[in-house]
């Protein structure tokens, strides 16, 4: 390697695939040029990384109509705090990344019209990007994780992926529910308020907690069925809320959910040989579910990588992030292909970055 | 507690996510012994709970396997304070090893692979469900015959449902472990659909499956 020409790369990129807006700006430097066979590894550097959330009353969940509208309001503004932190303008860009999928319908084409329109406006290429790529390549980035086991946990999404051969490969998954989902959801029952987020508040009760109450658990090789549980457990606040106590029972729904999480994620890395792990998506700001996971590697003499709010959370920079290394390798979205979809599999990507 | 039963005459052969596994001997038969250990990441309950209903549920399952003539190993001895299950040593390479090693054997592969369909098929006969299967959770005897390993997982139901997803669980392990595992899995299901109840399971698995491409939403 080295001896090319210096080359930096400076991506927008814009998230809108559920409740969270996320503005984000990164550069990509390869003081050496970008190799044209080994993995991509350019000094990364944040510009900009604003976000806004939109957070339907207690009790209950958000509705698509309403996050797209929520999303077309906020992002003009959002975009100019995002541009005038990085001290930047819209001809320093190289590209314009954005979600493609998986997500909520109106919300992704909400930002994925915007994202045309900038690229057009501005006449620079468009980079469609994986939502869960996005999360995988900047918590990479952010811990500095080469090639680890990636638990991915969010509202929509609870994945056990290992990297192999150009494909972010997923090894086990939910059978039914999402993690965040169940979460969500509970909350809901037991009215607790949706800001900053259900999953924190049931965090901060389950903190409370003392009893432990026996719940289902199930866990098929390496994928997980948590349906069931919620099912229970909502019977119990429902039909005996006097025996238990919301915080025994957030305490006790962590701890079951937790411990499957981490035993499917402790067969994968059994499994592939791996002493790494890297926890991305909402729920992977849950200290319990980091402790939990951190004591396992430990036991096994691996590691646990885990990010904060910052960037566990939806947000622009992510997509930046994925969007620049894949931009790197030539790729760029044509306007007439520039459409979004609810379904996009992890493993439907080819990581050209990586060898 | 783990190491008061040491024996020294036992060689580690593998260890895996919940245990470790061990060569050894049962009343002078070459055994094999696979102990559980607590995980200190899981509350002590459930974990407790965890632990020993695995251990259980795993000497129950390889009995009514062996009651119902399917192909798993006897089960020798099970010591609950040790959590150590106890069973005969069954010779040969797993399926996973044995793919590897004879990758360009495609007639032989496909003898293994309805082999395999068709111990499945017994299995499920008897509502046993495996809840881990994998290529490397069969063991290949000299006949071509597969017989079934490591039941910690399994249950006993007569759910359409609970077979489906015990042949979809496989089949991500194939896709995870396997390349070419199209066709490997797909000679597998070949042989499974023996009957009318086969059928019905496999039609269901495509319910299973569609469930998981349509899962992927909003993150």
């Amino acid at each position: 390697m080295g001896g090319g020409e210096p080359r930096t790369i400076i991506a927008l990129g814009l998230e809108g695939s559920a409740n969270k807006l996320g503005v984000g700006i990164v550069k990509h430097v390869y003081a050496d040029g970008v190799p044209p066979s080994a993995e991509l590894r350019p000094e990364v550097v944040e510009l900009a990384n604003v976000r806004d959330t939109y957070n339907p009353p207690p009790g209950e969940g958000f509705l698509p109509r309403d996050v797209a509208a929520h999303h077309r309001e906020t992002i003009m503004p959002l975009l100019k705090q995002a541009l005038a932190e990085a001290g930047l303008a819209p001809r320093d860009l190289d590209c314009i990344c954005y979600t493609k999928g998986p997500g909520m319908g109106a919300p992704l084409q909400a930002v994925a019209l915007v994202a045309r329109t900038l690229a057009q406006l501005w006449d620079l290429p468009l980079v469609g990007v994986n939502h869960c790529v996005g999360h995988i390549e900047m918590g990479r980035a952010i811990t500095g994780a080469d090639n680890p086991i990636v638990l991915y946990v969010s509202g929509g999404n609870t994945q056990v992926i290992a990297y192999s051969q150009q494909t972010y490969r997923i090894f086990g998954e939910t059978l039914d529910s999402a993690i965040g989902n169940c979460l969500d959801r509970f909350a809901r029952v037991l009215k607790l308020p949706n800001d900053p987020s259900p999953g924190y508040n049931i965090e901060q009760y389950a903190k409370r907690g003392t009893k432990y109450i026996e719940l289902p658990y199930t866990v098929k090789g390496m994928d997980v069925s948590l349906g069931g549980i919620l099912t229970f457990v909502e019977r119990l606040a429902k039909t005996e809320p006097e025996k238990h106590t919301p915080e025994d029972l957030c305490y006790s729904l962590q701890e079951t959910m937790f411990a499957m999480l981490v035993e499917i994620t402790e067969r994968a890395m059994a499994h592939v040989g791996s002493q790494e792990v890297l926890i991305v998506g909402g729920v992977g700001c849950n200290l319990r579910l980091q402790e939990m996971m951190a004591q396992m590697a430990a036991e096994r003499g691996g590691k646990v990588f885990a990010t904060d709010m910052r960037y566990c959370i939806d947000n622009g920079i992510m997509i930046a992030q994925a969007g620049a290394l894949a931009f790197a390798r030539g790729f760029a979205t044509p306007i007439e292909d520039s459409w979004v979809t609810q379904r996009f599999r992890t493993d439907q990507v080819h990581v050209d970055w990586r060898t | 507690m783990a190491d008061q039963d040491q024996d020294p005459g036992r060689e580690l052969l593998r260890q895996g996510a919940e245990a470790r596994v061990y060569k050894t001997t049962v009343d002078g038969r070459a055994a094999v012994a696979k102990q559980r250990f607590s995980k200190g990441y899981r509350h002590p309950e459930l974990d407790r709970k965890l632990t020993r209903g695995r251990l259980n549920q795993e000497a129950r399952s390889l009995r009514r396997c062996r009651e119902h003539g399917v192909r798993a190993p006897e089960v020798l001895r099970v010591d609950k304070d040790s959590a150590t299950l106890y069973v005969e040593f069954v010779e040969g390479p797993t399926l996973k090893e044995w793919i590897v090693a004879t990758s360009s054997d495609e007639a032989g592969e496909a003898r293994l692979m309805a082999a395999a369909g068709r111990a499945l098929h017994h299995m499920h006969q008897h509502n046993i469900i495996h809840g881990d299967l994998t290529t490397s959770n069969m063991i290949v005897g000299r006949d071509s015959e597969l017989t079934l390993i490591d039941f910690g997982l399994s249950q006993v139901s007569g759910s359409v449902e609970d077979k489906a997803v015990d042949l979809y669980v496989l089949e991500r392990a194939f896709i995870s472990t396997h390349p070419d595992s199209e066709r490997l899995f797909a000679g597998v299901l070949e042989a499974y659909a023996r009957d009318d109840a086969a059928r019905a399971v496999l039609r269901r698995l495509e319910d299973v499956r569609q469930r998981g491409r349509k899962r992927d939403m909003s993150g």
